[in-house]
């Protein structure tokens, strides 16, 4: 089955190609070669999608030469698709590596690319869908899928908030001068609101030492393969948290928050007015408290014009 | 050549390319270096550190954009978002010109984040110049693409890479970047002669080059940036500087990284092997010597 939005290889690459048909043709046969699972010991699969000999398909595109044969060289491709992509999974989850382990991280890193292959020209939204698999395929996490679940979306919402979109952040006087009956703001673009059964960012603070800095790698292919990396000294302790994954200055911070205060930033990001917002909160929240958490937003630069 | 419509008409000398373990060494000593090559895709966002980096690097330093993902010969159409961001980036970098690779990487939407060899078709050289002619005139910067390193060829080719490459350019009319080191893997991978390559290629149109180290297996080449640069690689470099003039070059070095220092000491290494070609006559550059 072809991932999603791949159309199937053709079942014969074209001898001559003579449009821009044939062209797509010949890079749907190559780019199903490239992303094919590796086999055992990180090699080419011995068969092809319809079952033939892995050797008879390729020897069908591509040239051997005196050194190496048409499967050889097809195999240098399909192992720098695999180490590039599992190398970029590797540094965008440092804590879900650490919460499973090398080995079933590499599995389940192997399993989310077979099924989600990059759709975006950048590898910085690679993971972007790892929360959902994790939940469509808990075989790959199972008996931690929850808490996989959990550091996914954490691990992703920091991604967001590296590099995601800053607006003009609200004046007090703009929200001053409109009442807050009828005053709709919006949340920066940068900013995740969530909810955790287990105490994610303490554990994540505890295993992420590097800097956040991430780089998009260049045309340059990684001798090394992938890494190995550092299992965690921490612990992933139970326990409801609220957290705002937020940066500030272009620095990640993670901001624990009281459940009625993330009740009204989620319902001002809704886009309902504030004093509706408000009231999402809960009829024990206090006007004071709401004060506070106000001046405190309008100082982190969270609050903004909705577009 | 030093100046032409394919870099801006610029003479922009000896850069490397701008990467992260050195941020900190540009920002506080700010050392003295030519040009930065920048990873168009690493800025390529809409916030945050990336930008705010960039944009201290803008304020000191000529900085040209380099892609690695627009894929001029996949055969789906350019994606106008894509375009729209790199767009964007180009006015903020205000880039004298922009390069990206003679290569193809996605289908359908989906991304093999790689770059994979073109079959040198007549199809295939009409439909990438068709839309290096698209993404230039949406772009509004001249383009230069460069060739690439590759471990395969394809029966349905119907020339060389040169003469694709030329099929290409011309049909473009854009600039080339000449990767020299590419140039290189490629003719020990595919058995071809590296010297014969540049002398077929279209002097007048090059923009740019690069040079980078890669590393040697038993049965083949593999263009790693994670070494310092070749003796074959420089001399190829002075072949082609010899053949096409002083051009702006840039070490690229993505693996492995050494200090700041380390690296801009290789790329200036350049000047040892372009002092003939400065000396030379420009009658001599178009001559066709043998290797």
């Amino acid at each position: 089955m072809s991932p999603p939005g791949l159309q199937p290889p053709p079942r014969r690459p074209q001898r001559k190609q003579s449009t821009t048909a044939d062209l797509r043709s010949f890079q749907r046969m190559m780019t199903h070669a490239v992303i094919r699972p590796l086999a055992a010991g990180d090699r080419l699969q011995a068969r092809w999608i319809d079952g033939r000999p892995m050797r008879d398909v390729a020897a069908e595109f591509i040239k051997p030469n005196d050194r190496l044969t048409s499967f050889d060289r097809l195999e240098i491709y399909n192992r720098m698709y695999w180490f590039r992509l599992i190398g970029c999974f590797h540094d965008d989850n440092p804590a879900l590596r650490a919460l499973l382990g090398e080995r079933r991280f590499e599995r389940l890193a192997r399993a989310y690319l077979a099924k989600y292959p990059s759709r975006s020209f950048t590898l910085r939204n690679l993971c972007s869908r790892l929360e959902q698999f994790v939940a469509e395929e808990p075989r790959w996490t199972a008996p931690r899928t929850a808490a996989a679940r959990a550091i996914a979306r954490f691990e992703w919402a920091q991604t967001v908030a590296f590099d995601e979109e800053a607006r003009p952040a609200l004046a007090p006087e703009a929200i001053a001068a409109v009442s807050p009956a009828r005053l709709r703001v919006g949340l920066q673009p940068y900013l995740s609101l969530l909810t955790f059964d287990f105490v994610v960012d303490d554990y994540v603070i505890a295993i992420k030492r590097r800097s956040a800095l991430r780089s998009e790698a260049s045309n340059a292919v990684d001798s090394a393969g992938t890494g190995r990396g550092r299992r965690a000294s921490a612990r992933l302790r139970r326990g409801r948290i609220h957290l705002a994954v937020h940066r500030h200055t272009n620095r990640l911070y993670y901001k624990r928050l009281e459940r009625a205060e993330l009740k009204i930033l989620a319902a001002l990001g809704d886009g309902r007015p504030i004093a509706q917002a408000v009231a999402a909160g809960g009829p024990r929240v206090r006007p004071d408290q709401v004060r506070d958490w106000f001046a405190n937003w309008m100082k982190l630069g969270w609050l903004c014009e909705r577009k | 050549m030093p100046a032409n419509r394919f870099n801006g008409q610029t003479d922009y000398g000896i850069g490397i390319g701008l990467r992260v373990p050195h941020y900190r060494h540009i920002l506080e000593k700010k050392p003295v270096v030519d040009w930065f090559e920048i990873i168009s895709e690493n800025f390529m966002v809409d916030g945050g550190r990336p930008l705010e980096v960039l944009d201290r690097i803008l304020e000191q330093y000529q900085v040209v954009q380099h892609g690695v993902s627009m894929y001029f010969g996949s055969a789906d159409k350019p994606d106008r978002a894509h375009l729209r961001k790199l767009k964007t980036l180009v006015k903020r970098t205000k880039t004298p010109w922009l390069s990206d690779h003679l290569c193809w990487g996605s289908v359908d939407g989906t991304y093999t984040h790689d770059l994979l060899p073109m079959p040198y078709t007549f199809a295939a050289a009409r439909r990438t110049a068709e839309k290096i002619r698209q993404i230039r005139d949406f772009l509004e910067v001249p383009i230069c693409v460069e060739n690439v390193s590759s471990y395969a060829e394809f029966h349905v080719s119907e020339m060389t890479e040169w003469e694709f490459l030329n099929e290409v350019v011309e049909r473009a009319d854009c600039g080339v970047l000449l990767d020299v080191n590419n140039i290189y893997v490629s003719a020990q991978n595919h058995g071809f002669n590296p010297y014969a390559y540049i002398d077929a290629i279209p002097a007048e149109r090059v923009g740019q080059m690069h040079v980078a180290g890669h590393t040697k297996f038993e049965k083949y080449i593999l263009d790693t940036h994670d070494h310092p640069v070749l003796d074959p690689v420089w001399k190829l470099y002075a072949h082609a500087t010899r053949r096409c003039g002083v051009t702006a070059t840039l070490l690229e070095w993505d693996d492995k990284i050494p200090s700041f220092d380390e690296v801009h000491d290789e790329a200036l290494k350049a000047n040892a092997f372009i002092d003939g070609a400065k000396r030379a006559p420009q009658a001599a550059r178009t001559a066709k010597p043998s290797p």
